[in-house]
């Protein structure tokens, strides 16, 4: 395998370890807040070891997410040279904000949260706890605007001058920022991380009651980590409705192999598994209208006419431009004429939007894997589903006292703490797989984003990072698993 | 505001993250004290509890560093990053055992036991300084790379930054101008380590310690960075003249030291507080030298990266080909983007004044040995 491959092999590896940890940090962060909130209103010694335990747990898992944090961020550079430089400078602002607002904001708090019980008053210790989360919030915002743009390149121009793409001005500027991608990923992101916090502590929860041990505790963190669960449950359907709606718009092939539609059309119906599909339904969601069309991957390899009547070329005709333009920056780089460059610049132009196109081999190239995409896609959607209802059944049993008698769904609890994290994996599968082959739709494919290493180098460190993210991910989940058997009475280090 | 004075500011900005970056690693410094014999074990706890407490700051600053460099010349983070490879991935790894490190070390089934995050923590302590010292060596020794942005229209050969040799950046531990400053900062994060745990634990025994290893670290630190200053004064230096191109000028270094008088006073006024931070640590009671080296240590650092790039100077340069060479100019992002963010940091004041009031709450009480034998939430 080439470094292409290793390269999106260790990237790919990297993003979906960090992810196993981010939405644990977003969702108990929510938890914590909202437990440490009632100790300080009602100043209740009670709600203090509560939210203390869960912050135990919160603070084991922290430490990894920060760790992958960092890898990812250097491999922007390290093992995607072309990518780092093309993206610099969009990147720069977004980056410059999460840099300066969130990462000092979790960290110093982060350190008040964890050692400042007995050092500062109980309403600075309060405000620290928010504020951690609020920076991973803020951040988890900032990194999405990257991504958004990479899904949806807004707002840049290309600067053959330079041979990257440029922000110009304040609109631009808040084309990115309000890059409707960038905000329903972030709305879908951070809220599946409040589902995952809240079934993780509902889950937790369940398992001491089935045990009868700390029940009031139990029962009490599970009401709010079901509360926070399924406030975000319903925020990831909306967030997830209109990022279906934006996959349709802008990046038609996502969608498609998320569906594994070979061929569209009006009218499209949805797969729920090969087989079973509902009329319509396709089309309801990608557009919000019944009729609308819907373009298959074959419609997008021929080219189509979409639901504002533009005339969307095929791939080899896009291919074709792509390489116009690529060959008139060559031109453009060669010359020092200035009728020559102008020449050239007119035609990058012109071609632009599709210039990442010129570096494909073949049309099918911009195909995803379907097969992974589409199944991750009901994967995600089932799970997800299901979380949510037992989410709510655990706070009906709540109300209505049931919690003693409905043994099945305290397990049920357990058994979807495991399925929140194969949902999360799922969605950042549909996202990130499902825009292959591209690292900034149309403009920069993965074979050209590259840094210039052998194989061997990229393939020596992904195994490298193999061993560490193992290991570290076994000792995470004994220590856990420890501090968990341990109950929220004991002392954080006797753990 | 001009582009060029954008591109000036930024580059003030990446020195003073650079400076604060180096003196933060008081953290890296202070953590070689974990394998100190003469330490008990609650003394060495002792120790990783200060330290604990403000490594997520030192973490943080790199991790900014990072990002700034990224975001104001993602030139430089495409080339050094994916040419000087193995360097980056290094310091990469030692800092990912440090960040779990602190949590892991002294729970129960953290499979390698606390002596094995210790080791991990000391392996960061000593290789964090020395390969960031490296690193930025290589900024006046030079790097054998090239830079063609045409290359991205050629699909057999699309890489912009090409590094010329497979070694990948390893190859600047043979040049020993470049590891002279990573051992000079190797043991100036020794010093700072142990002059912050003298002024943040309350033990008799651990000063004791931390004196000796200020005195013991003296006569080593002043012989790496002396002799890789006079080294740098008497090199030839990449100059880079209005049109862009790069020569190499004899004493280049000597020369903007001389054109800059600013950076002069700069330098020798950090000089004199580490200097001074130093006798406060080694020879006298005082437990106050850290706020000393701090600041020293910050204008010192400033001082050097003003040197590597302002006065027509080439920071990054390529000796395989001097017209690849990285200036402030020729790596930059474009002027609407370092606009936006220099508003941005005009909230740096804001962050810094949050982090003081936290810091200074968190340390009214000094460690001490009943905090760590008591229940309070630590490491």
């Amino acid at each position: 395998m080439d470094v292409v491959i290793w390269s999106r092999i260790q990237f790919a590896m990297t993003a979906a370890y960090h992810w196993l940890f981010v939405p644990l940090t977003l969702g108990l962060a929510m938890v914590m807040a909202v437990m440490e909130t009632i100790y300080v209103v009602k100043k209740d010694e009670f709600w203090k070891k509560t939210a203390q335990f869960w912050i135990k747990l919160f603070a084991v898992n922290f430490a990894v997410g920060i760790a992958t944090g960092i890898i990812l961020e250097f491999e922007f550079g390290t093992n995607w040279s072309n990518y780092s430089w093309m993206v610099g400078d969009m990147f720069g602002a977004p980056l410059a904000i999460e840099g300066i607002l969130a990462f000092f904001m979790e960290a110093t708090f982060f350190a008040v949260m964890f050692f400042g019980w007995n050092k500062v008053s109980p309403r600075f210790h309060l405000a620290s706890t928010w504020l951690t989360g609020i920076g991973a919030t803020i951040s988890a915002y900032w990194i999405l605007v990257a991504n958004g743009w990479m899904q949806n390149p807004v707002g840049t121009t290309f600067n053959p001058d330079t041979v990257r793409s440029e922000m110009a001005s304040a609109a631009a500027f808040w084309e990115v920022i309000t890059n409707p991608v960038a905000v329903s990923k972030f709305c879908h992101a951070v809220t599946s991380g409040w589902v995952t916090g809240g079934i993780f502590v509902v889950g937790v929860s369940a398992w001491y009651l089935l045990k009868d041990r700390h029940s009031e505790f139990a029962r009490k963190s599970m009401l709010v980590g079901a509360i926070v669960g399924l406030a975000g449950s319903g925020a990831v359907m909306l967030s997830g409705d209109a990022s279906g709606v934006h996959a349709a718009e802008f990046q038609p092939m996502k969608l498609a192999a998320a569906e594994g539609l070979q061929d569209g059309g009006n009218g499209a119906a949805f797969t729920i598994v090969p087989g079973i599909k509902i009329p319509k339904m396709l089309s309801i969601l990608a557009t919000h209208d019944a009729n609308g069309f819907v373009p298959g991957i074959n419609d997008i390899l021929n080219g189509y006419t979409d639901n504002k009547g533009n005339a969307v070329p095929s791939v080899a005709d896009k291919m074709a431009m792509g390489r116009q333009a690529l060959d008139a920056l060559a031109v453009y780089r060669g010359s020092d004429e200035p009728a020559v460059k102008a020449l050239a610049k007119e035609v990058i132009d012109a071609n632009v939007q599709y210039m990442g196109y010129g570096h494909l081999e073949k049309p099918e190239d911009v195909i995803p894997p379907v097969g992974v995409v589409f199944w991750s896609f009901r994967l995600m959607i089932g799970f997800g589903m299901l979380i949510a209802l037992v989410l709510l059944l655990a706070l009906i049993a709540i109300w209505k006292d049931k919690l003693g008698s409905w043994k099945w769904l305290l397990w049920a609890a357990i058994i979807c703490i495991p399925l929140a994290y194969i949902t999360g994996q799922c969605g950042w599968i549909v996202a990130e797989v499902g825009r292959q082959p591209w690292t900034i739709q149309g403009l920069l494919p993965v074979n050209v984003a590259i840094s210039s290493l052998s194989a061997g180098a990229v393939k020596t460190t992904f195994f490298v990072f193999v061993a560490v993210f193992a290991l570290f991910l076994v000792i995470e989940i004994r220590i856990m698993l420890r501090a968990i058997g341990k109950g929220p009475e004991v002392e954080p280090e006797n753990i | 505001m001009t582009y060029e004075f954008l591109q000036n500011y930024w580059w003030v900005l990446i020195a003073l993250l650079g400076g604060l970056l180096v003196a933060l690693m008081f953290v890296q410094g202070a953590n070689l004290h974990l394998g100190n014999r003469a330490l008990t074990d609650t003394q060495k706890r002792m120790v990783l509890n200060s330290t604990g407490r403000k490594w997520e700051l030192t973490f943080t600053t790199l991790v900014t560093f990072g990002g700034a460099f990224f975001a104001s010349f993602p030139l430089f983070y495409s080339t050094s990053f994916g040419g000087a490879y193995w360097v980056w991935v290094l310091l990469l790894i030692t800092f990912v055992f440090q960040a779990v490190a602190y949590e892991f070390q002294n729970k129960k089934g953290n499979l390698l036991g606390v002596k094995g995050f210790r080791v991990a923590l000391m392996v960061n302590g000593l290789l964090a300084p020395f390969l960031v010292g490296t690193a930025v060596g290589t900024f006046f020794t030079g790097s054998d790379f090239t830079v063609n942005k045409i290359a991205i229209a050629d699909p057999s050969a699309p890489v912009i930054s090409t590094w010329g040799n497979g070694w990948h950046g390893l190859e600047a531990l043979g040049q020993y101008h470049a590891v002279l400053l990573g051992c000079t900062l190797m043991m100036l994060a020794a010093i700072l380590g142990a002059l912050y745990v003298l002024n943040n634990v309350d033990d008799d025994a651990i000063h004791a310690q931390m004196r000796r290893t200020v005195r013991m670290s003296i006569i080593p630190f002043l012989f790496f960075f002396l002799s890789w200053t006079v080294i740098l004064l008497v090199s030839r230096g990449y100059a880079v003249d209005p049109a862009g191109v790069v020569s190499l000028e004899p004493f280049k270094y000597w020369h903007n030291l001389i054109a800059m008088p600013a950076v002069l006073v700069m330098l020798l006024a950090g000089v004199l507080l580490v200097l001074a931070s130093l006798w406060l640590g080694a020879f006298s009671q005082s437990r106050k030298g850290i706020w000393f080296a701090m600041p020293g240590t910050v204008l010192v650092v400033m001082a050097v990266f003003f040197l590597a790039g302002f006065n027509g100077t080439a920071y990054y340069p390529s000796c395989t080909d001097l017209q690849s060479s990285l200036t402030i100019r020729n790596s930059s992002s474009s002027y609407f983007t370092l606009k936006v963010m220099s508003w941005v940091s005009l909230l740096i004041p804001f962050v810094v004044t949050y982090i003081a009031f936290a810091w200074h709450a968190m340390d009214r009480k000094k460690i001490t040995a009943d905090e760590i034998e008591g229940t309070e939430h630590k490491y």
